[in-house]
Formats: C-alpha cells, sequence, structure tokens
C-alpha cells in the first residue's frame, strides 16, 4: 500500500500542495482527477521523488519511500520524451537498466515489450524516425520495460491512438489485478468512472474528495429517483413528500423525502400501467467532480 | 490479446528473479550507465570523429614538420669561382657548384640554379657575393665570423620554443574543454528539451546523472588528450628530437593530471549553466561566461607566455592553472612543490564547483520554459 501523508509543496510565494494525504491501496486501481493546475502533476513527482516536498511523507507498506523503492515504480511523466537520436530497442535496455535490471533481463523485456506494442520491427529504428503513433507506444514501453511493481502515470491516455489506449488499458487492469498499487491520472471523467475503484479529487492543491468510487457516489447522492411507465405521469406531483424534477411523458425524475415515499410512488405506479423501469439516481463522476471542486 | 505473454504474468510466475534484480541500486552503477551512453552517443558522432581526427592530425602533423626541419637543416647552393672555393669549402650549409668564370657564374645565379655566387676578391675576407635581387642572408651569415659569447645565466629555453609550447598547451586545454564542455552543455539540455529528463530523475538520482555525464566526457575529453600526447611523444621520439621530448616530459605529465582536475570543473559548470535553459538556441548565451573562462587562459599564456608574474599568478588561479603551471614547469621556473600547491588549491575549488553545480542542475531540469535565474537555481 503506498501512502501518501500531509505533503506541502510551494513554489515562490505559491502554494501547490496543502496538506495532501491519500492512499494507493494494493490492487486498487486508483483515479487522480482534477483540474489543470490542481497539484495532480506536482504530487505524482513527489511520489516518484523527482520533487521533494516542504513536510510531508510517502510510505510504502508503512516505511518511507527509498530510492530503491522507487526503481521498481512504472512512471509516466505527463510531458513525454525519449532521446530522439537512439534507436528504441536500446533506448528501453538503458532505462530498464537505470531501474536496475540486469543486462540479459534488460534485453529480454524490451523486445517482448515491442513485439507486444506490435513495434517488433522497429526496434533498431531511431525514435525520431517514427510516427507519432510509435513514438507513443514506445514511451509507455520506457515506463514498463523495468516489470514495475507499482504504476504511477500521470495522463496516461492523453494523446494516445485507440490501439494504445487499450494497450495501456490492458496493462493497468493486469498489473492492478496482481495486486500492484495503481495511481493515475486523467482528465477523462468518464474512463476513470469505468476503470477506477478508488478516487481522489484535488483542487487548488487541497484533496477534496477521496474514497472508493461506491462510497463517493453514495456520499454524494441525493434522494433523487426515475421511473419510466407506460402512462402518463404527471400525477407523480401530487404525492405528498415528492418534488418532481424533470418530467416528460411517461417519465420523471424526482426526489423524495422519504423512502416510504419514493415506495409509495412505486406502488402507485403499478397500480395505473406497466413500470419499465424505477430506480436510485447516483451521481456520476463528473457530477460529483463538479459539486467537489466548486 | 492473451495474458499469458504479458509482463504482469511473468512478475507473477517469477516472483524471486523480478524481485532481485530491482535490488540494490548502486550510485556508481548508474553513474557509470550514463557515462557509458555519454561515451557510446559521442563515439557514435560523425562530427566528433572527423574532428578528433582532424585534431590528430594537427598535432602529428606540426611534430614531423619541426623534426624535417630540424632533421635537414637546409644547405644553399653557391656558385664559386677560382680560389673563392677554399673559403666556402670551410662553411657548413654551403654547397658549392664550380663555375670556370665571373660571368658563368652570374648566368647560374640568374637562372636561379644557385642562391649567390662567391667569387674571389680583394676584400677583407677575400672573396665577395654576387647575388640576385636581394643580400642572400643564409651565404651571408655562413661566410661572417661570429665574437664568441659567454652567458652568465642561459635560458634554459629558448625564447620561440616557449611560445610554441605554451600556445600548445593553452590549445589543447582550450580545444579540449570547449569542445567537451559544450558537449556535455548539449547532452544536459537534449535531456530537458525532449522531456526525457523526467524518467531518468524518477529512476537515478540526479547526482548520479550529473556524474555520469561529467565523468564520460571527462573520459574522452582524457583520451583525446593522452592520444595526442601519444602521438606528439611518438613522433618526436621518431624523428629523433629526444632531447625536447625528454624536456616537455613532465611538463605534458603535470597538464594530464590538472587538466583532469580542471576539466571535471569546467564540465560541471557546463552542465549547471545549461540546464538553466530549455532550448538547445539558448545553449550558447547561457554557457557564455563558462566559456569565457576557458578562453582567458588561452589569450594570457599567448600574450604573457614571457611574463614571470602573470605566468605564476596563472599558474595558481583554478581556471587558468591547467595551462599555466605546465609552462613554467617546462620553463623550470617552478619550485616542486608548487604543482602539487595548486593541484590542491584545484581540487577544493572544483569540489566546491560540484557541489553547488549540482544544485543549480537539480534545481533547474524540472523547470521549462523560460530562463531560470541562477537565485532560483540556487534556492530551489
Amino acid at each position: 500500500m503506498l501512502e501518501i501523508r500531509d505533503i506541502n509543496k510551494h513554489y515562490g510565494t505559491h502554494q501547490v500542495l496543502t496538506d495532501v494525504s491519500f492512499t494507493v491501496g494494493a490492487g486498487r486501481m486508483t483515479g487522480f482527477v482534477g483540474a489543470n493546475g490542481a497539484g495532480k502533476t506536482t504530487s505524482m513527482r513527489i511520489i516518484l521523488g523527482v520533487l521533494s516536498p516542504d513536510s510531508g511523507s510517502v510510505l510504502l507498506h508503512g516505511r518511507p519511500l527509498s530510492d530503491g523503492d522507487r526503481r521498481r515504480f512504472g512512471y509516466m511523466p505527463e510531458e513525454r520524451g525519449l532521446y530522439p537520436k537512439m534507436k528504441v530497442a536500446e533506448q528501453l535496455v538503458y532505462l530498464a537498466r537505470l531501474h536496475g535490471l540486469t543486462t540479459s533481463a534488460a534485453k529480454r523485456n524490451a523486445s517482448e515489450l515491442l513485439e507486444r506494442l506490435g513495434l517488433g520491427e522497429r526496434a533498431n529504428d531511431l525514435v525520431e524516425a517514427l510516427s507519432l503513433g510509435n513514438q507513443q507506444r514506445a514511451q509507455i514501453a520506457a515506463a514498463l520495460v523495468h516489470d514495475p511493481e507499482f504504476l504511477v502515470l500521470d495522463e496516461p491516455f492523453s494523446g494516445l491512438d485507440p490501439i494504445a489506449v487499450e494497450v495501456v488499458l490492458t496493462v493497468l487492469k493486469e498489473r492492478a489485478a496482481a495486486g500492484a498499487p495503481v495511481l493515475f491520472s486523467s482528465h477523462q471523467l468518464d474512463l476513470v468512472e469505468r476503470l477506477c475503484d478508488d478516487l481522489v479529487i484535488i483542487a487548488a492543491g487541497e484533496i477534496r474528495a477521496n474514497g472508493s468510487r461506491e462510497r463517493l457516489r453514495d456520499q454524494f447522492s441525493t434522494p433523487r429517483f426515475e421511473i419510466h411507465t407506460d402512462a402518463d405521469a404527471g400525477w407523480i406531483r401530487g404525492v405528498t413528500g415528492i418534488t418532481v424534477i424533470d418530467f416528460d411523458g411517461g417519465e420523471a425524475v424526482f426526489e423524495a423525502d422519504s423512502d416510504a415515499a419514493s415506495q409509495q410512488v412505486l406502488r402507485e405506479a403499478l397500480t395505473r400501467g406497466a413500470v419499465h423501469s424505477f430506480g436510485h439516481l447516483r451521481p456520476s463522476l463528473s457530477t460529483i467532480f463538479k459539486e467537489v471542486v466548486q | 490479446m492473451s495474458t499469458e505473454t504479458t509482463p504482469g504474468t511473468q512478475t507473477g510466475s517469477q516472483p524471486d528473479s523480478a524481485m532481485a534484480t530491482h535490488t540494490a541500486p548502486n550510485f556508481w552503477a548508474s553513474v557509470w550507465l550514463v557515462a557509458t551512453r555519454e561515451i557510446v552517443s559521442r563515439l557514435r558522432s560523425k562530427a566528433f570523429l572527423i574532428s578528433t581526427g582532424i585534431l590528430l592530425l594537427i598535432a602529428v602533423g606540426s611534430v614531423v614538420a619541426g623534426g624535417l626541419m630540424s632533421a635537414n637543416p637546409s644547405t644553399t647552393q653557391v656558385a664559386v669561382v677560382g680560389s673563392a672555393g677554399a673559403v666556402v669549402g670551410e662553411s657548413p650549409g654551403l654547397t658549392m657548384v664550380s663555375a670556370d668564370n665571373v660571368a658563368a657564374a652570374e648566368e647560374l645565379v640568374r637562372d636561379g640554379t644557385v642562391e649567390a655566387a662567391v667569387i674571389p676578391s680583394d676584400s677583407l675576407l677575400g672573396v665577395s657575393v654576387i647575388a640576385l635581387d636581394s643580400p642572400p642572408s643564409s651565404v651571408m651569415n655562413a661566410l661572417s665570423v661570429a665574437p664568441t659569447v659567454e652567458l652568465l645565466e642561459p635560458a634554459e629555453q629558448g625564447g620561440f620554443l616557449v611560445y610554441i609550447v605554451a600556445l600548445g598547451f593553452g590549445l589543447v586545454f582550450f580545444m579540449s574543454a570547449l569542445t567537451f564542455g559544450s558537449t556535455i552543455a548539449q547532452s544536459v539540455v537534449e535531456e530537458k528539451q525532449t522531456r526525457v529528463v523526467e524518467i531518468l530523475m524518477s529512476a537515478i538520482p540526479v547526482r548520479a546523472l550529473l556524474a555520469g555525464k561529467v565523468v564520460g566526457n571527462s573520459i574522452m575529453a582524457l583520451g583525446q588528450i593522452v592520444a595526442i600526447t601519444l602521438l606528439v611523444g611518438i613522433g618526436m621520439a621518431v624523428t629523433g628530437q629526444r632531447v625536447l621530448l625528454a624536456d616537455l616530459g613532465p611538463a605534458i605529465g603535470w597538464f594530464a593530471v590538472f587538466f583532469a582536475f580542471g576539466f571535471v570543473m569546467i564540465a560541471a559548470l557546463f552542465a549547471a549553466t545549461a540546464s538553466m535553459v530549455s532550448r538547445q538556441e539558448d545553449v550558447g548565451s547561457t554557457t557564455a561566461p563558462v566559456t569565457y573562462l576557458v578562453m582567458i587562459p588561452y589569450f594570457l599564456v599567448i600574450f604573457f607566455n614571457d611574463n614571470p608574474v602573470v605566468m605564476a599568478i596563472m599558474s595558481y588561479v583554478p581556471f587558468s592553472a591547467p595551462v599555466g603551471m605546465p609552462v613554467r614547469i617546462f620553463l623550470g621556473s617552478a619550485e616542486w612543490w608548487e604543482p602539487v600547491l595548486a593541484l590542491g588549491i584545484l581540487a577544493v575549488t572544483t569540489a566546491e564547483v560540484i557541489v553547488v553545480g549540482s544544485r543549480i542542475y537539480r534545481n533547474s531540469l524540472l523547470r521549462m520554459g523560460g530562463r531560470v535565474t541562477i537565485k532560483q537555481a540556487l534556492r530551489g
């Protein structure tokens, strides 16, 4: 388990992070969400030891993270880049060796990964000679070539073509399923919502919400229901304890003062005709995000 | 895609080996990896190979030319008439061509077969000289009588030789420091400009990254110096200039030692100043102060190699010591302890520069965009 505890960081007079604390559980896919400039990249850089915090600590299984631990992290920075005048395979081997792999292990990993990413035939090309899409794949390979046990990916999907997105998704899921803590940031809230077990929402350098996706949705949900019936649903307005939010023919969205009131609507609807659906409306991530950030 | 071929599954199936390969990150192993990459990428650069080849050719060429000039003292052909042959015959450096009479001798001068004609005359020497358009100095010198000269304090080395040696040390230091210094600067900015630096920083300590660059380029620079030294030494031995070699040997040895420390200092400065910008276009302006530091000793040694005070100061100031001290050693004007003291000063300065330089480097690497100010870089 990766634990970020009370991190503070400032640049000049600008406080970038204020008492940032959250955890990335083992095997949990954790989405890190925030607007541009909210502090995501700075937090990730501090986790990777690329930046030092003013105060606070990053703990791995309860111990402060060492340089040795950090070598087992796979990191994809938001600012992408590789040596343009180095061959793809050579570059991957170099990066893997910097992370502590032996030459033979590094070579094996690099060629396997390149095959898997469809870059096998490009292994001996210079990076600058690759197409943009292939450069992105090489970048993904660079983050994974040392068999990282933890993943910290800053905007891993931005600028990727659909095939590369699939590859990254597969790898993220694999690593999480194998028990690795996975932290990634993204602007694509629908993607985060679909993928993540846990969510961390940051705004203006402060953690605004943090926890499992389901818990957050419960926490931010209102007693709001949706019903879809055969007959005109206009009668719902007359039920006591009910406020209709939206209404269109047989469909209605309403808020109930109590569970009893919402069940009353359902019972009555059944007497009036067929009910196709009835459910508690839970907020989407983007709704939660807007609410939390404001 | 089947999950059997995925790296993730492999990590799962061989947890021991995967763990083992990541353990014990060694600082110097990282430094060496970075240094090796620097060296290999340099050796693959055609521009580097060509410029090194030219430099080595110049070094060999100058030795061979010097050897030829001293091995074959040029002889001048003169035409002699009659009894003048007896006078000319005693003079070294002149080869006689007999002429039947003065008219024939003049003809030989006119058609360029001989430099001058020597004919008998009633003058003090018993001969006079006929030349085409200007007095032939080599012939006149050969026929002149010089008084005996006794030097009370003979200089150890001749003035022109000192100038050449000083120029040589100055030029080699200047060229190597500038070539490999700007190579470091470019490599620092390349990593920053391409953003690969953040991945590197997440893998190894920044100190290791900086040290690797400095070590790699220092090895290349020293390698070049050693190659030049060996070629010059072998060249001198082959062309029979052993006396000069024996005089130069200690100076060259000290030069290599001073260069090793001096270059590390220069390299750290180049890396630190280069890290403050994000584009190759800005490297020149940001590293300009360091470039001046490298150029100043070169010009000082050209203009003041015969000024003992300036040379003494130069031999202790860390930036010029790699040039100044070897010249003084060659001149024989340095006591035995002087190079040791100057080297100590240089080593301490180098250590301090590395500390400050790595601080600037660390604080500047992630600041993209505009130029980082010295204040920001030092404060962090």
